[in-house]
């Protein structure tokens, strides 16, 4: 009732407001009206009708006075002040169109700076994930692995914290291939409990979630699909008809049952930068739980539960499994809200982004407030004509705020612009490995902070400036005639403060962005363990099961040297899974060891042919690598990494040693490691083994060494490789170069727009240094020309200003290199290969911002040096 | 700023309670309301019409009245104001607080 009327009362008062000039209209009228009455009132007591109007007027006392007093009820007089000041702000403006043009450039840089980072820090960090009660969803992982179905099932049935739990299994890309539609075409499809979307409160666009009955058969056949909405669009044209017709996924038919609604976007939240094609049944079997570590796993919690009453709770359930269930993998739950899951990894970089844009913002108001006072300067007349003519000092300083207001506002304008370029370029980033980007736009959270930078930016660098403005004595300066005055040491004084905390800001932008871009450097020149240069793969898993393992054998003997006998191929062959791809790993042991259950020794599996490791490029350290006579009728073989061979034989050569896996394989080579999670993280135990000798393999994957370019080789492999399979499912080339940009896309992405920001931080401070020095200079033309007369030498002249140039720089670099130190530490997280106070970052920056400043003082230098000293002289 | 108080010396908002219950007659325009004040009160309350259209505004702009153009009497446009719901709770809210200062002063003065 109460915020009904005040809401009825503020419409009234708009309404008011915005048909202010057609009210005065109607008010006239209405007063009008009131003092024809009055006349006529007066005439019929028999008043001559002159003497009744005038008497009536008389009465009614000053129209217009009235209708001012009746005015000021409705509109405060504030309003028609800020009407006022903005009129004089943009008369303002115009007069300065040059000095108009750079302040509304710079802030609109910052400010659009500044709403795309926020954008992303809002869709990353602030936004609630895009599910139904995003808050109770909780992110169930095995250390930071996958857990088994079996352990996934007693904890569902056995924990009181979750009303329910849901997940999906590990996929491939490209696991399944589609036939009937067009070309055969690889797509990825991710295997989803039944409760999985109910759980997320997802809703089918179109169709429906899986019935129980389609998630009991077994994993390898799924009855149904979910189509993505990306995929739906793109292979179908959003044709709803799709749905309940049958598609052949990998040889079988399969219905198609729903189409996702496009808000729901799996990539970008679980697994970024890997488009995902259709959602399949994931059945929860005996058959599934076979298959190991296979899911990952989502807990809806129930009211009253948190995820640490849940971690406690599943820690206790864990004990009770590693009891009951020895067969079983058993699991070390780590309970995390699924927001900082997501989003967990991204946080540290997007926090020095935030802090970066922060730092750009605040030399962006220097900037602003220096160029701002030197404005000032050649408007000390204006001023001090407004206070002679009565203004006040707190309207003045009024109209100084308004100004710069104003200023930023329009900057915001043009801020919004290329932060809606911005938040729509990095939306695309889609090849990049960071959460949520996709959902990263303009929205009115990111409006609503455009118009709160704007007005803080605008009263941030207006309000030095305008506290300035009451020390202008009146007298003084108007009787100051036409000698520029050099407005006094307090001014110089700010004006000398503002560019050495330029200096400082940027200084410290500057060595974090050194540190991270240096760490990036030592990212990339990493020992990846393989050669990415001129590698390319091409995902070739047959279009039909194998009878037998001698056709297999075959197959794969076909495959290898048909694509050989191309020309520009200089090696060939398969694996499963590629470096910083899958993270399949097994139980491993030598023959004889005995290991305890919660210490037994894991290794990530690969399933590799001949020829993959010299096509890959990892180096062989001892014995051989396969060939093509480690086949199905031959010895079962293996070949271990480094770390492999230490674990299970240190001290010993591994060598001839036997692993216990498929009853037996002999260790016939070991090779060098390779970073198979992340750039930054060393490798850890693999174990390699023939793929003729295993039928157990998600994938096949034909690795290529070639001196062409991998797109020009695509068509000759394709057609070599159809005769032996015609319905080999069409798919790119990738290089094993965009593997690893994927891998450290996050980095890339931090370390490019830090290194923008830095650059543009650099380049307002040398802005900087160069307005004041201009100023000074400007300033002291009659001094400087009288030195001249008195016989100082150019040179002398140019030294002097470029040492105050220096000095200024100086003192800025001395506290932003003791800020940076203080505050680098604070980045260890994120650096690699280099400590927070690498001594080469700090000399390299520290001499950057040396030269920068010398060069900004140098050109206002030499202008003074040139200055003629008759002119200079003649023209007071 | 922005409020003003009558200029004959009553007790604040008297002008506008007076206002309101005038128009509890029904619609009525700026000059007959103040004629009616200036009737009802024997000739001893004459409103300042400076000071009515103000007071006119401000009811109308915190929704207590509503204005209208109409025709008068004799045939001109002028504007008729009439109480709102909203505006009749005002008034006897105002009433109320009137009647208990007005009692207070009274009883002060010895008059009761």
């Amino acid at each position: 009732m109460r915020l009904g009327t005040s809401w009825k009362r503020f419409r009234l008062r708009l309404r008011y407001l915005a048909r202010h000039s057609e009210r005065q209209r109607l008010l006239w009228e209405e007063m009008d009206f009131h003092i024809e009455s009055m006349v006529q009132d007066l005439v019929a007591q028999g008043t001559p009708e002159p003497d009744a109007r005038a008497a009536a007027r008389r009465k009614f006392g000053n129209m217009t006075q009235k209708s001012e007093e009746a005015r000021l009820t409705w509109i405060a007089r504030w309003m028609n002040d800020l009407a006022q000041d903005l009129r004089h702000a943009f008369r303002g403006m115009r007069r300065a169109a040059g000095f108009t043009t750079f302040v509304i450039l710079i802030a609109g840089l910052g400010i659009g700076a500044s709403s795309t980072i926020f954008s992303v820090v809002n869709a990353l960090l602030l936004r609630p994930l895009p599910f139904h009660d995003p808050d109770g969803l909780v992110w169930i992982a095995n250390q930071e692995w996958s857990t088994q179905v079996g352990v996934f099932l007693y904890l569902r049935e056995h924990n009181k914290s979750f009303s329910d739990m849901a997940g999906y299994a590990g996929y491939g890309v490209g696991d399944s291939a589609l036939t009937g539609t067009g070309d055969p075409e690889r797509l990825t499809s991710v295997p989803v409990t039944q409760n999985f979307f109910p759980l997320l409160g997802v809703q089918p666009l179109i169709g429906r979630s899986f019935t129980a009955e389609e998630c009991r058969g077994n994993s390898s056949t799924p009855p149904a699909a979910l189509l993505s909405y990306g995929f739906w669009q793109r292979q179908f044209a959003a044709d709803p008809a799709v749905v309940g017709r049958k598609l052949m996924l990998n040889g079988k038919p399969v219905m198609t049952i729903g189409v996702l609604p496009a808000s729901f976007d799996f990539t970008s939240v679980f697994d970024p930068g890997t488009p995902v094609d259709a959602f399949i049944p994931w059945p929860l079997t005996d058959e599934t739980n076979s298959h190991g570590n296979t899911m990952k796993s989502i807990g809806r919690l129930r009211p009253g539960a948190t995820a640490q009453s849940a971690q406690a709770e599943f820690t206790l359930l864990a004990k009770q499994i590693w009891r009951d269930h020895s067969e079983w993998n058993g699991i070390q739950p780590k309970l995390n809200p699924l927001k900082r899951h997501v989003s967990g990894r991204a946080s540290p970089a997007l926090m020095v982004l935030a802090c970066a844009v922060g730092v750009v913002m605040l030399i962006v108001c220097a900037n602003l407030s220096n160029l701002q006072l030197a404005r000032l300067g050649a408007r000390q007349k204006e001023m001090a004509m407004r206070t002679a003519l009565g203004a006040g000092r707190l309207r003045l300083l009024r109209q100084m705020l308004t100004e710069s207001v104003a200023l930023s506002c329009c900057g915001a304008a043009l801020g919004l612009l290329l932060a809606v370029a911005g938040t729509r370029a990095i939306a695309h980033l889609t090849a990049f490995n960071i959460p949520l980007l996709a959902s990263v736009r303009l929205d009115a959270d990111a409006l609503g902070f455009t118009l709160l930078a704007a007005v803080l930016t605008g009263v941030l660098f207006g309000l030095l400036p305008a506290l300035q403005v009451p020390s202008f004595a009146v007298g003084e300066t108007l009787k100051d005639g036409s000698r520029g005055s050099s407005g006094g040491q307090g001014r110089a004084w700010v004006r000398n403060a503002l560019v050495v905390s330029e200096v400082a800001f940027a200084c410290t932008l500057l060595v974090g962005a050194g540190l991270l871009m240096r760490s990036f450097v030592r990212v990339l020149d990493v020992n990846l363990g393989f050669q990415p240069e001129r590698a390319a793969v091409l995902r070739v898993d047959p279009s039909f099961p194998f009878k037998s393992r001698q056709q297999q054998n075959s197959y794969f003997d076909e495959m290898l040297r048909r694509t050989r006998a191309l020309a520009g191929i200089r090696a060939a062959g398969l694996t499963d899974v590629l470096p910083l791809g899958g993270d399949r790993a097994w139980q491993v042991s030598g023959k004889g060891q005995i290991y305890p259950k919660d210490r037994h020794p894991e290794s990530f599996v690969r399933v590799v042919s001949d020829g993959y490791f010299e096509s890959i490029g990892i180096r062989l350290k001892a014995g051989r690598v396969f060939t093509q006579r480690d086949r199905a009728s031959s010895e079962p073989v293996a070949i271990v990494n480094e770390t492999l061979a230490r674990t299970l034989w240190p001290g010993q050569d591994a060598l001839g040693q036997v692993l216990t896996q498929d009853g037996g394989r002999r260790v016939v080579g070991v090779v060098a490691d390779v970073r198979h999670e992340a750039l930054e993280k060393a490798g850890d135990s693999e174990m390699y083994l023939p793929m003729r000798q295993t039928f157990d393999y998600p994938a096949v994957q034909l690795v290529v060494r070639t001196a062409l370019a991998p797109d020009r080789l695509a068509a000759a492999v394709r057609a070599a490789l159809r005769p032996i399979d015609p319905n080999l499912p069409v798919s790119e080339f990738k290089t094993l170069q965009d593997l690893v940009d994927r891998a450290v896309s996050p980095r890339r992405f931090l370390v490019l727009l830090l290194a923008g920001f830095a650059g543009f931080a650099l380049l307002l401070a040398s802005l900087g240094i160069y307005a004041v020095i201009s100023y000074a200079v400007s300033q002291r033309v009659q001094e400087i020309g009288i030195r001249m007369a008195l016989g100082a030498s150019a040179t002398d002249l140019q030294s002097r200003i470029l040492l105050r140039t220096l000095g200024l720089a100086a003192l800025g670099l001395a506290l932003g290199m003791a800020a940076s130190r203080a505050l680098t530490g604070t980045l260890e997280s994120l650096l690699f290969g280099v400590t927070p106070g690498d001594p080469v970052t700090f000399l390299g920056i520290g001499a950057l911002l040396i030269v920068v400043a010398a060069l900004a003082g140098y050109f206002p230098a030499r202008r003074a040096s040139r200055i003629d000293p008759m002119v200079a002289l003649r023209a007071s | 700023m922005g409020t003003e108080k009558p200029k004959a010396d009553l007790l604040p908002g008297t002008l506008d309670m007076m206002v309101l219950k005038i128009l509890t007659r029904g619609h009525l325009h700026g000059y007959a309301i103040a004629q009616l004040i200036q009737q009802l009160s024997d000739d001893l309350l004459r409103v300042e019409e400076g000071s009515l259209y103000p007071a006119l505004q401000r009811l109308e702009l915190n929704g207590w009245i509503e204005g209208e153009w109409g025709l008068s009497a004799n045939n001109r446009r002028a504007r008729f104001y009439a109480l709102t719901p909203d505006g009749r709770k005002h008034l006897n809210a105002e009433a109320t607080r009137y009647r208990q200062v007005t009692g207070a002063v009274a009883r002060i003065m010895g008059f009761v």
